[in-house]
């Protein structure tokens, strides 16, 4: 009660306050007056009595201040006013406070960006109840697999999830999903949306409660099921459904199926991945009608599935792990896909189950992104650590401007703590300021992060929220700069003698090396972050230039891929080839197309087939056998890419089903199989898990090509025919080339389909863009890092310029005497250069030493070159040395110029 | 601070809360402006006690801010409008537990300093 009055009273003073003031005037001019009255009495004059009164009454202001200081609410009037003293201080030199404000919003900014990402990816837990007790269960070590993959966690088997969901004992729920593109268009060009496949006991062992209609259940999950519910997700409804109730029971068509809408999913549930969102979940039980042939549900060697599950009360991570353990041998035992070979069958069986922490879900993105972003947030650390020195730097400067009014504050009597509690509490001005502006940076740059990573194949989600890790972070770093840029200022300022300082009249007394030398450790330390920010910058920029000039062995631009789904017209087998050919036949007439080809893998793609190769015509190995990758391919692959034929021939129509198999290898292959001999002629099978082919014949030779990725070394590549294939696909993967522009090209080709069947799926990318996609979190790397560089080699100069600026002021009257004595402008301005060479040459050194200490962290993403390598740092050192001495010319031309006898007379 | 001959608050060692309870005290038969206060104190003290305003003004609103004195605005004897300072009921309980104390530890006090002698 007493503390609510005191409260209210307080506030009351500080809203009311000149009332307050003028009723504490009243009160004290009251009782002056009553003292005065009473002297009188006592016998003085009135002039007595007055000058009495005031003696004992001591100085009105004085007596004013002690009762202000008497409640709580003075204190903060004192940070308001040095607030207020601060901010004006800031008003009267805008250049240096908008200049600080940005380099320390820039810094902040760019520091709370990259790690809201981090916290966003790495940091938080999923959003479902009790996240912590969510595990993942998945193979410990998974060395030599074999089958298919496909999905981004292949962890299982849908047999596997099977016998784990029967068998396994530390869950109280487990449940299997993969993510899968679902096309949603009713026909036409494909419109794909992320789609999730999920077993019956998803929604309920995360704990997902539907916002509309009910969420998948175990009874929607049923062997066979025939057209089972969807789930969609919140922001799938509002997007394409405009958030209307009557979305249930209307008919979602997921691969030309059409599926009933059964409920939403709450706004802030995206799934278990991380960086990625789902618009449908469709449940397993569908996935041999959706996917139709190419089920991976009955296949023992398909693996696309990934189980969580949530642990019974009581149980770790590791319990359940030693019974998955436990159960191992019998499961894999159980789950042996049949058609493999023996060598296949050894790794398989004693293959171990794992459970391990899925608090945070799972990530690609944070797999692919994690140490990226760590580099990155150490690199724009080093930026904030730039900037604060530099302010440090300016403050410094400001402090021995500003060392007279300091020595007269402390002549009048304010106490050294009061002076520097008002100086931080200015530094605290702009660091708030910064970091406030930073803050918002920080939201739209983390955003542009994000966008930059996703693509149009590949979109991401990253829920961005600023949590109180966040802020916390936030509010650190403007406190750490603070205290980094303003104590040694502050504490410097207030430690003059204050006669000393008054008693100067010229200038200041601040000139004592030890401040000075404070400045210089702060520029050479400038000098040497920026440097080690230059070097990771070039090193960036260069890996990058050497990925995207790096000969992949094909043409990458001017390259149209479009896929025609046929699946619905059910040709036979020999239909399908007969009907892909008639439609390439079709392509390559269309006006502008100068070669097209189909390919079952576009390279680089990721997409892969490999293969164990037997050479000759017999004899199988006991063990292992020797891999390479496969792509099949329809004549006129090579001429489409530009991959050079370097021997025998391409294939042509005459390769067909019935006549015998042939194959193009590529030079790699040679080196490997044929001992660096031509390989034309040579004969060789293939074993898929346990089949092993007929003879194939090696008709020609090409040149290597990038076959996964640009970073890979050449891989043995196997061309074949795909008119050879015993399985071929419904549908056809055409590559173009032409000079045409894309979008004619592409309405060319969707006409040319439609006067065929109007009845297929079409979809396109451009082979160059695919390309340039896969480079992103280089290009990203590159961008980043060289936008810090740039920043700090900025910041480092104009520290360097301020000090040489300050040392040639400093030196005026000894450079001016130096002139009169005669010396030479020149030999000035080697004397200034000479200055600023010292503090370059010495920051160089400790850069380099840093640059290379910290290039460690770099080495695994860089392409083509080390992170010591040498042309790099020399390109650095030249850079940085070259606007260096651009920035100490200046001064250095100042001095020189300068008239001897205008800097004599002043003194 | 000018201290007049005499003992001031501050040569006496009149520590806060000695201060604060004479103010509480001298408030107890009725309400009376700072001046007032100061003189009743002096003159009862036979002054000892001489209270400098750099520390009764404080006082009176550190006493204000706890709840224990309330303040209005009224006419004085000689028409002139005063800030009088009155006991509210908690500061009437304090004086009560104030005075207790303190006459027990003058008590205490002064069989320590008898013993000695």
């Amino acid at each position: 009660m007493a503390l609510l009055k005191n409260l209210l009273a307080g506030l009351r003073s500080l809203l009311q306050k000149a009332r307050v003031e003028r009723e504490m005037d009243e009160e004290l001019g009251e009782f002056l007056d009553a003292a005065v009255k009473e002297k009188m009495r006592e016998g003085m004059s009135r002039e007595q009595a007055l000058r009495a009164a005031r003696i004992e009454m001591g100085g009105v202001e004085a007596v004013k201040e002690q009762v202000r200081a008497a409640s709580w609410e003075s204190r903060i009037e004192t940070v308001w006013s040095d607030l207020r003293f601060g901010a004006r201080l800031l008003r009267l030199n805008p250049v240096f406070a908008g200049a600080a404000i940005l380099s320390l919003a820039l810094g902040i900014g760019a520091n709370t960006a990259i790690f809201q990402l981090l916290d966003a990816v790495r940091l938080r837990t999923l959003p479902v109840r009790n996240a912590q007790e969510i595990a993942r269960v998945a193979i410990d070590h998974r060395n030599g697999a074999s089958g298919n993959f496909s999905t981004r966690y292949p962890d299982l088997t849908f047999a596997m999830w099977e016998q784990i969901r029967a068998q396994q004992q530390g869950f109280s729920g487990v449940f299997a999903w993969a993510p899968n593109p679902f096309n949603i268009a009713p026909g036409g060009e494909v419109h794909n949306v992320q789609g999730l496949w999920v077993s019956g006991e998803f929604f309920s062992t995360l704990g997902v409660e539907p916002v509309l209609g009910r969420l998948l259940g175990p009874e929607d999950d049923q062997p066979g099921c025939g057209s089972p519910g969807a789930t969609i997700s919140y922001s799938f409804w509002q997007r394409e459904y405009g958030g209307e109730r009557s979305v249930l029971g209307r008919t979602l068509t997921v691969n030309r199926h059409p599926l009933p809408i059964i409920g939403v999913t709450p706004a802030d549930f995206y799934g278990v991945e991380v960086g990625r969102y789902f618009d449908v979940a469709v449940p397993l039980c569908a996935e041999p009608m959706i996917t139709g042939e190419d089920s991976r549900l009955k296949s023992r060697s398909g693996w696309w599935l990934s189980v969580m599950g949530r642990l019974r009360p009581g149980w770790s991570v590791d319990r359940a792990a030693t019974q998955l353990r436990a159960i191992s041998p019998g499961l894999f035992e159980a789950t042996l896909p049949p058609e493999f070979n023996p060598g296949n069958a050894k790794h398989f069986l004693q293959y171990k189950l794992g459970a391990f922490p899925a608090d945070s879900g799972l990530s690609d993105l944070r797999r692919d992104y994690e140490k990226p972003l760590w580099l990155l947030l150490a690199l724009a650390g080093l930026v904030l650590l730039i900037a604060s020195a530099n302010l440090a730097n300016l403050m410094l400067a400001r402090a021995s401007a500003r060392e007279k009014e300091m020595a007269m504050r402390m002549a009048v009597g304010a106490s050294r703590g009061r002076l520097i509690r008002q100086l931080l509490v200015e530094s605290l001005l702009l660091a708030g300021i910064g970091a406030a502006l930073g803050a918002l940076l920080a939201r739209s740059l983390s955003h542009v992060l994000v966008a930059s990573l996703s693509t149009q194949h590949d979109p991401l989600f990253v829920e961005l929220g600023t949590d109180w890790r966040v802020l916390g972070f936030t509010t650190a770093l403007a406190v750490l700069t603070c205290i980094l840029f303003g104590l040694a200022p502050a504490l410097r300022a207030t430690s003059v003698a204050p006669g000393l300082a008054l008693k100067e009249s010229g200038r200041g007394t601040t000139q004592g090396r030890s401040p000075f030398a404070l400045r210089r450790i702060l520029v050479v330390s400038q000098i040497a972050l920026s440097f080690t920010l230059l070097v990771g910058a070039l090193l960036f920029s260069r890996s990058l230039n050497n990925l995207a000039g790096l000969d992949a062995g094909f043409r990458q631009s001017g390259i149209l891929v479009t896929d025609i789904d046929f699946t619905t017209l059910n040709l036979s087998n020999e239909g399908r080839i007969a009907f892909a050919n008639d439609l390439l036949r079709r392509v390559r007439a269309i006006p502008g197309t100068d070669a097209a080809a189909i390919a079952e893998i576009v390279p680089l793609s990721g997409n892969g087939i490999n293969h164990d190769i037997l050479l000759g015509v017999t004899g199988e190995p006991e063990g292992d056998a020797p891999v390479a990758t496969f792509n099949r391919v329809s004549p006129g692959f090579f001429e489409t890419l530009q991959t050079r034929l370097l021997g025998g021939r391409d294939f042509d129509e005459h390769d067909a089903a019935k006549s015998p198999n042939v194959a193009i290898v590529n030079e790699t292959f040679a080196k490997k199989f044929a001992k660096g001999a031509n390989p034309v002629g040579m004969k060789f099978r293939v074993r898929t898990l346990g089949t092993v082919s007929t003879p194939y014949d090696v008709i020609g030779l090409v040149k290597d090509t990038k076959y996964g990725e640009l970073r890979e070394d050449f891989q043995p590549i196997v061309y074949t025919a795909i008119a050879q294939f015993d399985h071929p696909d419904t549908d056809a993967q055409i590559l173009m080339r032409s000079n045409a522009p894309l979008l004619n090209l592409m309405s060319e080709v969707k006409s040319t389909a439609n006067e065929v069947n109007p009845n297929m799926d079409i979809s396109f990318f451009t082979f160059h863009k695919m390309i340039e996609d896969g480079l992103l979190r280089d290009r990203l790397m590159a961008r980043l890092s060289g936008f810090f560089g740039v920043l700090a080699v900025l910041l480092a100069v104009i520290g360097l310029y301020g000090v040489i600026s300050y040392m040639v002021a400093r030196r005026r009257n000894e450079i001016a005497i130096r002139v009169a004595l005669g010396a030479g402008r020149e030999s000035i301005v080697k004397l200034v250069l000479g200055e600023a060479g010292a503090l370059l040459g010495v920051g160089l050194v400790i850069g380099t030493m840093l640059a290379l200490a910290g290039g460690k962290a770099a080495a695994s993403m860089l392409f083509g070159l080390k992170p010591w390598d040498v042309a790099t740092f020399a390109m650095a050192l030249l850079l940085l040395a070259l606007v260096a001495v651009a920035a100490s010319l200046l001064p250095a031309a100042r001095a020189a110029r300068s008239d001897p006898m205008a800097a004599l007379r002043q003194e | 601070m000018t201290n007049k001959a005499g003992i001031s608050d501050k040569a006496s060692g009149l520590v806060q809360g000695t201060l604060d309870m004479l103010i509480l005290k001298t408030l107890e038969l009725q309400p009376m402006h700072g001046y007032g206060i100061a003189m009743r104190i002096e003159q009862i003290s036979k002054g000892v006690f001489q209270v400098n305003p750099g520390s009764l003004f404080p006082a009176f609103r550190r006493l204000e801010r706890a709840g224990w004195l309330a303040s209005e605005w009224r006419e004085t004897e000689n028409n002139r409008r005063a800030k009088y300072y009155a006991l509210t009921g908690l500061g009437r309980k304090q004086l009560k537990g104030e005075t207790r104390e303190w006459a027990r530890q003058a008590a205490a006090i002064a069989r320590i300093l008898e013993a000695e002698s």
